[in-house]
């Protein structure tokens, strides 16, 4: 931990991902002093390891995303690689009217989409299958880069002022009166006015902290990438079971399939390894693009989120303890999270969001929820199996 | 009763290895090939895989090894090439004779074993691949025997034809017989260099000279009695400064001393013998454990005895930490699979001098005064000036004021160095060639900026495929049912993508398909 992070402050953010980063930003430009404290390196987790997508309809953050994400790299004063626009494309004709299904939603909210044809998904993915059924063009959403936004908002809070603390993992939270007054690190115990739990799937551990249950199951999603191609007209593309993206190096990023529960402690996964799914992932990529199929695949990654269980985030100023707020995105943070850290930073300083309702997304929803939920839901770990079998020849 | 399960969780997808063995063994070299003749002698079912021969492109690649360019023709020809392999290496008839399952040119591009945070395998299982598909191999038991790879230091002019490392030139000269070199330059007198410099003379190549950084060699008095026999000048305090080329690479050599003289060697090649790296990635990528040991190369598998710590993976040869010799490498592979049969095994790796100490002097030497513009990340094409700037790649546009004022010192204040953070953001280590060729001088890079040892900067994470293979061969084209049938963008949780608007209505169960957006 660097020097004078164990200063109390005004705010402090648990969680130095995109959500807890952009609040502590939002935080700071508004003067306040805020101090972030991360378990580890800021962005480590699921923050800096995800499809990079900006174009979440169903959210009450959504036109605060769209209306932010063009700006960021002039407000953060860091490049994002934030490309606007996106291009969905079928390989079956069911695939087809659910991607139009989904442009309806859009329009509806009075967004730009266009539909393509088989030869104008060819226009501007040019190694798009040749057998392609079409798709739309969506003239908003788009794509950033992870790693580069999470390290641009963890920067550009450090140029207001705002602290951050890396390998600062709190432990605990000491309330008085109904309120929070400081966490306890490793260094000791810090102040604060007030509290923002930002911190992925330990969200539900530190709550508990103060006696309140979050349900959340936590999972690891994997994702390839390939060697740099020719830049296309449209880097965000999804099609084929796959969300993805290219980037401005010409790199593929393609993720999908099938996910895994898995156990989560205080400290964070154990390990974020990939699995065989890779050649799975890596049919799909070369089925959807076929121009692609000779690119080398150099990486593969995995993410571990937490998903709550109707899958929306928890954005919440809490009635007891009343100066904490929770906000968790239940899997889909990182593109809304321009938005997100302006509805926490009004969360905080001004009890309600300025720009959207929330108002379905309170903790309280979950309240009578069953213990066994994880269980009734099946999302438990694989059960365990023999790790390897007894030499078969003697 | 069975337990409800998620229909788009992993659980009962991944397919079962297409093939499996009761010993596995990677790598095709001294300790692998003892290794799987030992196994076999003991009645297991034994398939040993090697990467050799390489496919021409990924040679081109300087994958696995620093090969410079500097391959014939002869990398064309896979077929002529494996009989050129088996020649080069007896012991590999007789594993076969003894019925050992022996396949060249397949490739082991990761490992899979159940343990934290992944535990829906089937079986433990290593991915492969041949130049047209690739499969799972399950087994009971594992030998790793992957050898070493080459450490590549930066100098004005490497990146050019001609710089090629000591497991790259030992490859082609003894493996392939496929070198197109006649005159080199060896980097380095220690073990490595100065055996390097005698293996290069006794093939019939002319070795104009090896260069030493330090005022005395690290090389025993016999070492330096045989290298000085063999009329090979060796001059210590002295530093490459620039390789000078034209159209076919490398042409000459310029060297320094501390006290400015400039001597030039004519070459058409420059051997890089300065480290070798224990070949660690399938375990690491794995989650195997992996110490930082100066005395055993660098980087290298915790063990216990000759087992790693993942479950029935063991580790034998240099891969174990550096050998000194094919027999001290053989008696290796075969103690590691005695102990995988759970028989009485013996021995140790080896500890030899210390890799960090003597890589940190040459990184130093090579880089005091170095330009900026000097190429570390050759796939890339980041600079050392943009690694200690901490620079984001040009693509991204003129850097802003705020962005110009950020460097590695900056980086380092906010924690201790970190060479995953440090290659997000400058790019360094994310190009086809997986790193290979800049791990180490990164690394290096990160210590001499944060006043540290090498031994103490992390191992940036290896992530499979350790190889960089094409999708078409990397594809399964023939996954499970329970795979196509329960593929799903995202975790399918019902009303997940419901319009804000809905939640609560009757249409919250009924939007169509978002995708993850």
């Amino acid at each position: 931990m660097a020097d004078g992070a164990t200063k109390g402050a005004s705010v402090i953010v648990v969680g130095g991902g995109v959500t807890g980063l952009s609040a502590a930003w939002w935080l700071a430009r508004s003067g306040v002093d805020v101090l972030v404290l991360d378990k580890g390196v800021v962005g480590w987790e699921a923050s800096g390891r995800n499809g990079g997508g900006a174009s979440h309809y169903h959210s009450p953050l959504f036109h605060e995303e769209q209306r932010l994400w063009p700006q960021m790299d002039a407000l953060l004063g860091y490049p994002t690689e934030y490309q606007r626009e996106r291009v969905i494309f079928a390989l079956t004709e069911s695939d087809l009217a659910a991607y139009q299904g989904m442009a309806a939603e859009g329009r509806k909210l009075g967004y730009s989409v266009s539909d393509l044809d088989a030869k104008q998904v060819r226009e501007l993915v040019p190694m798009a299958s040749q057998a392609n059924l079409g798709g739309v063009h969506l003239h908003y959403g788009g794509h950033a880069n992870p790693q580069r936004t999470v390290q641009a908002y963890a920067w550009a809070l450090q140029d207001l002022g705002g602290r951050i603390a890396q390998h600062a993992p709190v432990s605990d939270i000491v309330e008085a009166g109904g309120r929070v007054v400081a966490v306890e690190t490793p260094a000791g115990r810090i102040g604060c006015d007030a509290l923002v739990i930002a911190a992925g799937p330990q969200t539900s551990m530190l709550l508990a902290k103060v006696g309140l249950r979050l349900p959340l199951g936590f999972g690891r999603a994997e994702m390839i990438v390939t060697e740099p191609a020719p830049l296309m007209k449209i880097g965000g593309v999804d099609g084929n079971g796959l969300y993805g993206r290219q980037t401005l190096r010409g790199n593929l990023a393609f993720g999908g399939g099938p996910h895994e529960w898995i156990e989560m402690t205080l400290d964070g996964p154990a390990a974020r390894p990939t699995s065989p799914l890779t050649r799975n992932l890596a049919r799909r990529v070369a089925e959807l693009m076929p121009g692609a199929a000779h690119l080398r695949l150099i990486r593969s990654w995995a993410g571990v989120i937490e998903n709550t269980p109707d899958g929306r985030p928890v954005l919440d100023r809490l009635e007891n303890p009343a100066n904490m707020v929770v906000a968790t995105m239940s899997s889909v943070g990182f593109g809304l999270s321009p938005a997100t850290g302006h509805a926490v930073r009004d969360l905080v300083l001004d009890g309600r969001c300025s720009f959207a309702d929330l108002g379905k997304l309170k903790l309280s929803r979950f309240e009578n929820i069953r213990d066994d939920w994880l269980e009734q839901r099946g999302w438990l770990p694989p059960e365990q199996r023999a790790t390897s079998a007894p030499p078969s020849w003697e | 009763m069975t337990r409800p399960t998620d229909p788009s969780a992993i659980d009962g997808k991944l397919a079962a290895p297409e093939a499996r063995a009761d010993v596995l063994v990677i790598g095709a070299g001294p300790a692998g090939t003892a290794a799987a003749i030992e196994a076999a002698a003991q009645g297991a079912q034994v398939v040993l895989v090697d990467e050799n021969p390489v496919d021409a492109q990924l040679m081109g690649l300087d994958t696995p090894l620093l090969f410079g360019g500097r391959m014939s023709g002869a990398v064309q020809r896979g077929g002529r090439l494996i009989e050129a392999l088996v020649a080069a290496n007896p012991a590999l008839e007789q594993a076969a004779e003894l019925g050992v399952d022996v396949r060249m040119g397949v490739t082991a591009w990761g490992l899979y074993v159940n343990g934290q945070g992944l535990r829906a395998l089937p079986a433990p299982m290593v991915g492969l691949a041949d130049a047209d598909r690739s499969w799972m191999c399950g087994f009971d038991r594992l030998v790793l025997a992957t050898g070493a790879r080459d450490v590549a230091l930066a100098f004005q002019g490497w990146d050019q034809p001609g710089v090629v490392g000591a497991a790259g030139l030992h490859a082609l000269l003894q493996r392939y017989d496929a070198f197109t070199g006649r005159r080199v330059v060896v980097l380095g007198s220690g073990e490595l260099g100065i055996g390097t410099a005698l293996m290069a003379q006794g093939r019939g190549l002319e070795v104009a000279a090896v260069i030493e950084t330090l005022e005395h060699s690290p090389a025993s008095p016999e070492q330096l009695a045989t290298l000085a026999a063999a009329g090979i000048p060796l001059l210590t305090g002295h530093t490459p400064r620039r390789a000078e080329g034209g159209r076919d690479g490398v042409e000459r050599l310029v060297v320094t001393t501390d006290r400015g003289g400039e001597i030039t060697f004519d070459c058409d090649t420059i051997c890089l013998a300065v480290g070798l790296a224990p070949a660690v990635e399938l375990l690491n990528a794995a989650g195997g454990r992996i110490v930082s040991d100066g005395e055993r190369g660098g980087h290298a598998p915790a063990l216990s005895g000759w087992a790693t710590s993942l479950p029935g993976v063991f580790a034998a040869g240099d891969c174990a930490g550096l050998t000194a010799s094919e027999a001290e490498a053989a008696d290796q592979g075969r103690q590691a699979v005695r102990q995988a049969l759970g028989r009485p095994a013996e021995g140790a790796p080896r500890r030899g001098a210390d890799a960090w100490a003597y890589q940190r002097a040459w990184h130093g030497a090579l880089t005091r005064d170095a330009d900026p513009s000097l190429i570390v990340c050759q796939c890339e094409a980041v600079t050392r000036g943009d690694l200690l700037e901490l620079r984001a790649p040009r693509y991204l546009g003129e850097p802003t004021a705020a962005a110009e004022a950020r460097n590695l010192g900056s980086l380092i204040a906010d924690g201790p160095p970190n060479q995953d953070q440090v290659k997000r953001l400058t790019r360094a280590g994310m190009g086809p060639c997986q790193g290979r060729r800049c791990r180490e001088q990164v690394a290096l890079t990160l210590a001499q900026a944060a006043g540290v040892s090498p031994a103490d900067v992390p191992l940036a994470l290896h992530r499979p495929p350790v190889r960089p293979l094409p999708l078409k061969v990397m594809a399964d084209w023939n996954e499970t049912a329970a795979m196509t049938e329960g593929w799903e963008i995202w975790f399918a949780i019902p009303g997940q993508w419901a319009a804000y608007d809905d939640i609560g209505t009757e249409r919250e169960f009924v939007t169509p398909f978002g995708g993850e957006g």
